[in-house]
């Protein structure tokens, strides 16, 4: 397990990396943009280790990832882990017979979908994401898996926006973030 | 479904978790499910094994990978041989000031969007997919990529449909794929 000092090197590396895009996608939201951390190779090995290291010896036999950014993290750490990688989509998009989970957006709902025969019953999984917000997307991604009977054990993001109090919304499940961007 | 690479036992395995979904999205069209692949630890590991074998000390500095399946394989390869992972996108995902590349489907149109500033002119860049079809999609990735002056060392794929001619389809560019679906 690394020491410390060479944790907290690698997280101040891969919060320098993300880039923060004003205005983006409407007016006063400020975007954090994840793209910059993946050009730079070091920090972005480094994100992934941080999550390997963590979750290598919990017995996790399911890595989740929330399209689309989640399934830029979710595979290398699936891999690394002996896991198996399940994406969870937009409606229509995976071709097999679904389970679907409808949640709610600012404005409207959205809807995200799992394949039937993914997981298994009593499976132990992780489910990521590049960001929490209001946690209504992980809770969206908890309630599919739970509907299985697939055990969650934690909740795996980039960065967190603590003001938009997603942390709460998750409840008893737990959520492990590498950066709080205020 | 035959394979390009027979010589490898690994292809067997692979090609054997890839699910034929039939009538999606419509009917008429074979659809090939990957994601049954990424279920077993052991065939997705593989996967990405042939890729980094063939392109590891090729000096390659650049994946790109196309929304969404191909943010699926290429961060693996990416961060396996130490280039950086360019998502290119559907219009509107990226924040950034992007370079958009339109491109013609079987009915209209679409666009593909790749952040300004990502890749360098002069780099060596792979375009990563899970599938070539037609080849127009892979066609626009190159284009973005040249267009700043990458140069593309050769497409990816995991599963190529040659009757659907997309190989010859490349601006001349190699194609490399593991299985191939008649």
């Amino acid at each position: 397990m690394a020491s410390e000092d060479c944790q907290d090197a690698r997280i101040a590396r891969i919060a320098a990396a993300i880039r923060a895009i004003p205005n983006f996608p409407k007016p006063g939201i400020l975007f954090q943009d994840i793209t910059t951390l993946l050009l730079d190779t070091r920090a972005f090995r480094d994100t992934i280790d941080l999550f390997v290291e963590r979750y290598k010896d919990k017995d996790i036999s399911v890595v989740a990832g929330i399209e689309a950014r989640g399934f830029i993290f979710g595979p290398p750490v699936a891999l690394a882990i002996g896991a198996k990688f399940v994406p969870l989509r937009k409606p229509n998009k995976l071709p097999g017979e679904v389970i679907s989970e409808e949640y709610s957006l600012e404005y409207g709902k959205d809807k995200m979908e799992m394949h039937v025969g993914a997981v298994q019953a009593g499976e132990r999984a992780l489910v990521i994401d590049d960001l929490i917000a209001t946690g209504g997307t992980l809770c969206a991604a908890i309630s599919l898996l739970e509907r299985v009977a697939v055990h969650v054990v934690e909740c795996a993001c980039v960065i967190e926006l603590p003001e938009l109090k997603g942390r709460e919304r998750l409840g008893d499940k737990p959520l492990f973030v590498l950066v709080d961007a205020a | 479904m035959s394979a390009c690479r027979d010589e490898d036992p690994r292809i067997h395995g692979i090609k054997t978790k890839i699910r034929v979904v039939p009538n999606f999205p419509k009917p008429g069209i074979m659809f090939q499910d990957i994601t049954t692949l990424l279920l077993d630890p052991k065939a997705f590991k593989d996967t990405i094994d042939l890729f980094v074998e063939r392109y590891k000390g090729k000096n390659i500095s650049v994946v790109a990978g196309v929304e969404a399946r191909g943010f699926i394989f290429g961060p693996p390869i990416a961060l396996a041989i130490g280039a950086k992972f360019v998502p290119l996108r559907k219009p509107r995902k990226l924040p950034g000031q992007v370079i958009s590349e339109e491109y013609i489907l079987e009915y209209g149109r679409d666009c593909l969007e790749m952040h300004v500033g990502a890749v360098e002119p002069g780099e060596r860049a792979l375009v990563v997919d899970d599938l070539i079809a037609t080849g127009g999609t892979l066609c626009a990735a190159m284009n973005l990529l040249e267009c700043v002056g990458a140069e593309v060392v050769e497409c990816a794929c995991l599963i190529e449909l040659p009757e659907l001619k997309g190989r010859g389809r490349l601006k001349g560019k190699p194609l490399y794929v593991l299985v191939e679906y008649q």
